[in-house]
């Protein structure tokens, strides 16, 4: 064994907490989805310490499913923004208000 | 617990962990929507390189190909396609408070991260469930097999996932003609 998991699981911690902390602050959807992709990959990162740690192929298995599922949400998550700038020219979350009453 | 720790790993790692943490931050503190594009290729390729790090290399490899080479490139596609890529002034806040607030919150996320590691005994599981990670194989083999028997309807769900995202991307980044968007409105107004 090489280097402790502990060590994997605080980074893939730090990874998440950044990638929340921008979906939070930052505006243009576009980096926002970008953040997402950094929790995930903080995921795919624990998934993969864990599985070294209990000898198990179960970990990468599941790593594998979160690429499948990460690529089909961009690609779907992309469709969404490029409809909504069709209508307002703008990818900016602050201006879609539509549903405030 | 004394862990002998190799002089390579612990260079592989931490050069890791700072490629990984310096294009998280590009990511969120980039101003053009390209450069934190460009940011998460290096945050990816890191991510690459302690799953290298971990024996887990094909999912490096697919780690690569899929997220740098499909994912980013789709980024960087929509990013042009739009021609959102001019800057945006990131130094106002448009809620007072939101980022010391974020902050805050994401720092006690982290803490209990941190705590729950060093404190709660997580590491209880019976080892190998599904399948041996170490042995004469290689993680191809073990990752191969492990998909199409034990996660098979997992593996078969997803085909179909990605098969119902295609449609619903080609479906929402049609072009609505002008005569179908007044018929709807027209039905929303009754």
């Amino acid at each position: 064994m090489s280097i402790p998991g502990s060590a994997y699981l605080i980074l893939a911690a730090a990874l998440f907490c950044i990638g929340a902390f921008g979906l939070l602050i930052r505006r243009n959807v576009l980096v926002m989805f970008m953040c997402v992709e950094l929790m995930l990959n903080a995921a795919n990162l624990t998934f993969v310490t864990f599985g070294r740690m209990l000898h198990d192929v179960g970990g990468q298995a599941s790593v594998f499913f979160v690429l499948v599922v990460a690529a089909a949400e961009v690609v779907v998550g992309l469709g969404i923004v490029v409809a909504i700038f069709r209508r307002r020219h703008r990818a900016v979350a602050d201006e879609l208000s539509s549903l405030k009453g | 617990m004394t862990v002998a720790v190799t002089i390579p790993d612990l260079a592989v790692f931490i050069l890791g962990a700072a490629i990984v943490l310096t294009g998280a931050i590009g990511v969120i503190a980039a101003r053009n929507p390209v450069h934190a594009a460009l940011s998460l290729v290096l945050t990816l390729f890191g991510i690459a390189v302690l799953f290298i790090e971990q024996q887990a290399n094909f999912l490096a490899a697919v780690q690569i190909i899929v997220y740098a080479g499909a994912i980013v490139v789709l980024f960087l596609f929509v990013i042009m396609f739009l021609g959102v890529d001019r800057e945006e002034d990131i130094r106002v806040e448009p809620i007072v408070g939101q980022r010391p607030l974020a902050a805050v919150l994401l720092a006690l996320t982290m803490a209990g991260l941190v705590a729950l590691g060093a404190l709660g005994h997580w590491q209880v599981g019976a080892h190998h469930q599904t399948g041996a990670l170490t042995g004469p194989s290689t993680d191809v083999n073990d990752l191969g097999r492990a998909v199409f028997t034990t996660y098979l309807f997992a593996f078969e769900a997803t085909a179909a996932l990605l098969v119902i995202a295609v449609v619903g991307a080609v479906v929402l980044a049609r072009r609505v003609k002008a005569a179908e968007l007044d018929e709807a409105s027209e039905e929303v107004g009754q």
